[in-house]
């Protein structure tokens, strides 16, 4: 025993890696010590709820509303093909594809123009960009609540132009006017960030060997900004279409998106299994959007 | 082509030029015309929200008199101090594991880690009530004692998303940072401990505080999360605010939303400062 415990007799040649090996191990453990309360919070309060939430998509919504974690079926699963359900699907993408579009039309030229000014006039911009983002989203949606309302003062505006009360409030543009008000400083910031870091010796080159300016950002500019162009995009896609506050302050009952549908599952209409494999499915949507899109956006790059 | 235009060919002139100005200064309109619309009408003496009637300060007062309201901003700071608070230490940590550490489990650990960031808020805010349901039942069933939503599964949520943000923040300052310095304090025999609070900490502060600054405004703004955890009595102002809303607009919303936008701007205007004192020496 004690031979077996006793440390090995000293050797020039394998003393020092011994030790570093050693050293390593220690370092792996320290790593292991400061990652593991963080992980164990987010494993407890995200990997377990999620767990609870698949359990949940497989369960039986009893007669008044309790959920029976007994006789598990798919019939939520088998629901998701139901007309009304695919209805909000669709809305819900055409909103969030129509927001995202607008939102990379408006800050493009926007994201373009600061990254071009001179760095004073550059930073005073970005602040103004900064703090609608900072802001917050539910006070800035509810601006526009009081903008279009029938009394309010874009529909006094009109009105003394002649055109007649705009009743826009309820509508589907309403909604899409709040999201892209919501969302637009996640287009431009990192579009910003993609354009600034261009180098524009390549555009100068471009210009010396005759290429037109539009050939030029065609062929240069717009291929090398693409990283902005890919992160803007599912930085305002994902959050829109999970929308639920939008459609709650601007919208009507035909604008009803997936994310309030979701919450009307677990508020109002009281079926928990539904409501759980709808916003498992939406998850795993925007989870594979999110991983297609970064792999075909990184091919590119 | 004029000699200036030759220099900086990617600044466009002309007619483009004049035409983004002027596209700059509409975005520009969008962004602010209508916060700057609802901060005027948070003055006006009228009821009706579009007619001027005059200048008031009756709706900061009725504010000001609202038990309601100030019970869901005192719920609102408490939740967004803790969560922060928390959240900013669990995430350093979290960051400078994954950054400066090699271990078993590390990727899996990683991918966890990004989860809450791209999971929808609705996903995550039915995964935080079925969990407090059923985590609640199951302390019933261990200990007799009674546990309902309130104030504390509120600021246990907000943590949970808060993490993975101020992760994300700290591990790109992390990243950015040149190990030579840590390298020259270990040679000249600092201890590891001495080494991470004389060097590695300060260098990382300006990390540290933004992802701070991150979990403060998403802990203030949530609504969603909050609204399925929330109990009665402890909503939070945005939970209280987004209530209200929906019925429609009053002038007392007006003013509390104003009183948040006004707290927000002051929150970016100190991160703005900060960053500016830390870049000056």
């Amino acid at each position: 025993m004690a031979q077996v415990l006793a440390p090995p007799p000293p050797d020039e040649t394998t003393a020092s890696p011994g030790a570093e090996a050693g050293a390593e191990r220690a370092r792996s453990r320290l790593g292991v010590l400061i990652g593991l309360p963080p992980a164990l919070y987010l494993v407890l309060l995200f990997v377990v709820p999620l767990v609870i939430v698949l359990v949940y998509s497989f369960a039986t919504r009893g007669p008044t509303g309790q959920t029976i974690l007994a006789d598990w079926n798919v019939d939520a699963y088998a629901r998701l093909a139901n007309p009304l359900v695919r209805e909000i699907a669709f809305r819900s993408l055409g909103y969030a594809a129509l927001t995202t579009a607008i939102c990379l039309l408006v800050s493009y030229p926007f994201a373009y123009f600061i990254a071009t000014r001179p760095a004073a006039v550059r930073n005073l911009m970005l602040v103004g960009v900064m703090i609608p983002f900072w802001s917050n989203y539910l006070v800035r949606t509810y601006a526009w609540r009081v903008l279009l309302s029938s009394s309010g003062p874009l529909s006094q505006l009109t009105e003394l132009l002649g055109f007649g009360q705009t009743r826009l409030l309820f509508t589907s543009t309403a909604v899409v006017i709040g999201l892209v008000y919501g969302y637009l400083p996640f287009m431009v910031l990192p579009l910003y960030a993609a354009i600034e870091r261009i180098d524009h010796a390549l555009v100068e080159a471009a210009r010396d060997l005759y290429a037109s300016g539009a050939r030029a950002f065609w062929k240069v500019t717009w291929p090398l900004s693409r990283p902005g162009v890919v992160a803007g995009s599912i930085l305002v896609f994902i959050p829109t279409l999970g929308e639920y506050v939008t459609p709650a302050i601007l919208g009507g009952s035909k604008t009803t998106m997936l994310g309030s549908y979701i919450v009307n599952q677990f508020l109002s209409a009281r079926d928990w299994p539904f409501g759980s494999a709808l916003s498992l499915v939406v998850m795993a949507v925007m989870l594979i959007a999110t991983v297609v899109y970064f792999r075909t956006g990184g091919r590119t790059l | 082509m004029s000699a200036a235009e030759r220099m900086s060919p990617t600044r466009p002139g002309g007619v483009t030029r004049r035409l983004l100005t002027a596209h700059a200064w509409l975005v520009y309109l969008f962004f602010y015309a209508p916060i700057a619309v609802l901060i005027v009408l948070s003055f006006n003496q009228n009821r009706m929200v579009g007619i001027w009637q005059g200048f008031t300060l009756d709706w900061y007062a009725q504010m000001l008199d609202n038990t309601a309201v100030l019970r869901a901003i005192r719920n609102s700071l408490m939740v967004a101090a803790i969560s922060t608070v928390v959240a900013t230490v669990l995430g350093t940590a979290a960051a400078l594991s994954l950054e400066r550490y090699r271990f078993r489990g590390r990727s899996a650990f990683d991918s966890v880690l990004y989860l809450p960031v791209i999971v929808p808020d609705v996903t995550m805010a039915v995964m935080m009530l079925l969990f407090f349901v059923r985590a609640a039942d199951a302390l019933f069933v261990a200990s007799g004692a009674r546990v309902g939503l309130g104030i504390s599964t509120i600021a246990i949520s907000h943590i949970a998303f808060n993490i993975s943000y101020v992760a994300i923040i700290v591990r790109a300052r992390l990243a950015g940072m040149d190990p030579v310095l840590e390298e020259a304090a270990a040679d000249l025999y600092a201890g590891r401990w001495q080494t991470f609070r004389r060097v590695t900490l300060p260098q990382l502060m300006p990390g540290v505080l933004g992802g701070a600054l991150l979990a403060l405004t998403l802990s203030l703004d949530d609504v969603v999360i909050t609204s399925f955890v929330s109990g009665p009595g402890s909503t939070t102002l945005p939970v209280y605010v987004f209530g209200l809303v929906r019925r429609g607009v009053t002038p007392l919303i007006n003013a509390v939303s104003t009183v948040m936008l006004v707290a927000s701007m002051v929150l970016v205007a100190a991160s703005l400062l900060l960053q500016r004192r830390r870049a000056e020496p």
